[in-house]
């Protein structure tokens, strides 16, 4: 019996190592590699101690990429500037739309309701290879291409569905008795809404914006193909550092650094809720 | 204040028909307790008094006014649930509050109204905890706080006993009629519990699978119960239930329990040569002494003494088992041979084969609970 525990807990411990070390070693080695020029990057073999330097964010904060072919503008702060716009407006709207529609689907059973709801959350089935094209050619002629509120617009595809499933399953977690109750205190449905609904559903409201965030941030065909430079997010701007004269490793392990770092602390200070609002309903006890 | 009428109310759910062309007229100031195994629609009916949901066909009147197509804060009316459904978020002087606050009254007048109620229902000290820290009790005294805070003219009160221990339910039971009388409302009142039903009810409808199967005061339910299962439903120890023939001699209309003619008083003349079942209560049995005429010999089985009162299981020369109660301390048997006697006033007839009374001329079976 102790033998084996003290074997499984062995095991247990290689096991749980493994994963730390894959999960982690990307994100470590990216963090060491933003530190380091590209020389350093690409010896061979990769070293562990090396000298940092802090030019591959002098460089992507100046806009100022230094090439063995010389010098090259670059608007990454610009990019990231995009990314935060386009996911915390797409998030905002989403939200505004997504949560009423959610409080509707999950209240009140109407004619087509399930279809309706089904439709929206069809939206991410489909692959966004598909719809671009198609996308793309409405964009230029209703003028919305490369442009912000465009961008916004097609964002919903990513945010909308994912706010309306998650927060309308919140909405249907809420007894119904504690709205009726509501109701025949003598309140209209609108200042249930707010005064009950959503402050119950809120854990579930913050879980499910903040994961839109990050699937808006994420994202990178639809900036990709309907955006141009100045209203790129940071995931097209990284292409940039495919210079002519190779590969900037550094900056782009320092952009990745700075780029991840918002929705990391985001996702850091509200894992309670995330994982709270996931796991638990929100109004047990 | 406000009476309430309900005519002719439907409710279905798909193909479901959950209440079934039901009528029910409650008086100004009465309380009527619906009473009813789960699943009755004690409880839908209730949410169509509320306006929660609407019925399919028929009309709800609150003080003679159709409230069918009105929206739910327009009805005036006060509910307590069953699973208390207080706001979580809000402390027990807030949830209390909420129907001061829907009329925009002033805080002065929230906080008085509040605080006089919570008094009463002796809450007074945990009106700034939320609802996960109040026990149950204090959790069912916040849910009736804030029904009654708003002096509704209709209360609705949905099994409030229903998910509270023992010692409390005891308790309240004892305090909600007065509670209820000095407010003046006219009460629905939802339970299982016929004890609570016996306690609370001017009047009871028992309720089963949509319909109003009896209404009548509590001392009719009890006396004069419309069918066999009704019979069951009151009274703890339940009612004895026996099959026998009736039949008539010159001395009147008798049934032969264990060779003994027992002759039968009242009204039971249509059940002769039937096949019925006989429902004695309990407490209509006593042992007496051999010889006395009218006596059943039998044999003691078990007893069982509940405080207040005793319960003997006996088994008659056929082997039929039968429950005697007799209050503590009067005299018994506990063993061995016995006869006991019928109290034959209180002896009430159904029909075998459907289970209805026979022969009941002041219990009228209420298909749609016209007062009887």
């Amino acid at each position: 019996m102790e033998h084996t525990s003290l074997l499984e807990r062995i095991l247990r411990g290689i096991a749980l190592a493994l994963v730390v070390i894959f999960f982690m070693f990307p994100i470590v080695w990216i963090l060491m590699m933003s530190f380091q020029t590209n020389e350093t990057i690409l010896r061979i073999p990769p070293q562990l101690v090396f000298e940092p330097t802090l030019a591959n964010y002098t460089a992507l904060i100046t806009g100022k990429l230094m090439t063995a072919a010389g010098t090259l503008d670059i608007a990454f702060m610009r990019n990231l500037w995009n990314s935060v716009f386009l996911s915390v407006t797409s998030v905002a709207v989403a939200l505004l739309l997504g949560v009423p529609a959610a409080y509707a689907f999950a209240r009140h059973k109407f004619r087509g309701s399930e279809d309706i709801a089904f439709t929206l959350l069809s939206f991410r089935f489909a692959p966004a290879l598909l719809v671009l094209l198609p996308l793309t050619l409405y964009f230029q002629k209703l003028g919305l291409a490369n442009t912000y509120i465009g961008l916004i617009w097609v964002y919903q595809l990513i945010c909308l569905p994912l706010i309306l499933w998650i927060v309308r399953g919140y909405f249907e977690d809420i007894p119904a008795d504690i709205e009726y109750a509501y109701r025949i205190a003598g309140h209209s449905w609108f200042a249930t809404f707010r005064k009950i609904a959503l402050p119950l559903a809120g854990p579930g409201i913050a879980a499910a914006g903040l994961l839109a965030f990050i699937f808006a941030w994420n994202n990178f065909v639809f900036a990709l193909v309907l955006a141009s430079a100045d209203k790129q997010p940071v995931t097209v701007g990284a292409l940039a550092f495919i210079t002519s004269s190779g590969i900037q490793y550094g900056q782009i392990s320092a952009a990745i650094v700075l780029s991840i770092t918002p929705t990391l602390a985001l996702a850091l200070y509200a894992q309670r809720y995330l994982v709270e609002g996931l796991s638990l309903g929100a109004v047990k006890g | 204040m406000a009476s309430l009428e309900l005519r002719n109310i439907v409710k279905r759910y798909k193909s479901q028909t959950v209440l079934d062309d039901l009528s029910l007229t409650v008086a100004d100031g009465e309380t009527l307790v619906l009473f009813g195994p789960s699943g009755a629609g004690k409880t839908v009916l209730l949410r169509l008094v509320a306006g929660v949901i609407d019925p399919d066909e028929g009309k709800i009147l609150i003080g003679g006014e159709d409230m069918t197509d009105l929206d739910a804060e327009f009805r005036g009316v006060g509910m307590a649930f069953q699973n208390f459904a207080l706001f979580p978020h809000m402390t027990a002087f807030d949830n209390i509050a909420t129907p001061l606050q829907a009329k925009h009254s002033s805080q002065g007048t929230i906080t008085t109204g509040v605080e006089s109620v919570a008094k009463l229902l002796k809450i007074g000290h945990v009106l700034s905890h939320k609802p996960r820290a109040l026990s149950n009790g204090q959790k069912q005294r916040t849910a009736l706080a804030r029904a009654l805070v708003g002096s509704p003219p209709v209360l609705l009160l949905d099994d409030p006993l229903r998910n509270v221990d023992a010692k409390l339910r005891f308790e309240m039971r004892l305090e909600l009629p007065r509670l209820l009388a000095d407010r003046g409302a006219t009460v629905i009142y939802v339970t299982q519990d016929y004890k609570e039903a016996m306690a609370l009810g001017d009047r009871i409808a028992v309720m089963s699978q949509g319909v109003v199967k009896q209404l009548g005061t509590p001392e009719q339910i009890y006396r004069e119960p419309a069918n066999v299962e009704i019979a069951r439903l009151f009274g703890d120890p339940t009612i004895n239930l026996l099959d026998v023939k009736p039949s008539r001699d010159a001395k009147g209309i008798y049934v032969g329990l264990s060779n003994v003619q027992v002759h039968l008083a009242g009204a039971h003349e249509a059940a002769v040569g039937r096949d019925c079942v006989i429902g004695l209560r309990p407490e209509a049995l006593a042992f007496v002494d051999e010889g006395t005429p009218g006596a059943i010999p039998v044999t003691v089985e078990a007893e069982t003494p509940l405080n207040e009162k005793i319960v003997t299981l006996v088994r008659t020369v056929r082997g039929r088992e039968i429950l005697v109660s007799r209050p503590s301390g009067t005299p018994g048997q506990s063993e061995g041979r016995a006869h006991i006697a019928v109290d034959s006033k209180s002896a009430v007839l159904f029909d075998r084969a459907s289970g209805e009374r026979i022969g009941s001329k002041n219990v009228v079976n209420l298909r749609s609970g016209e007062a009887a």
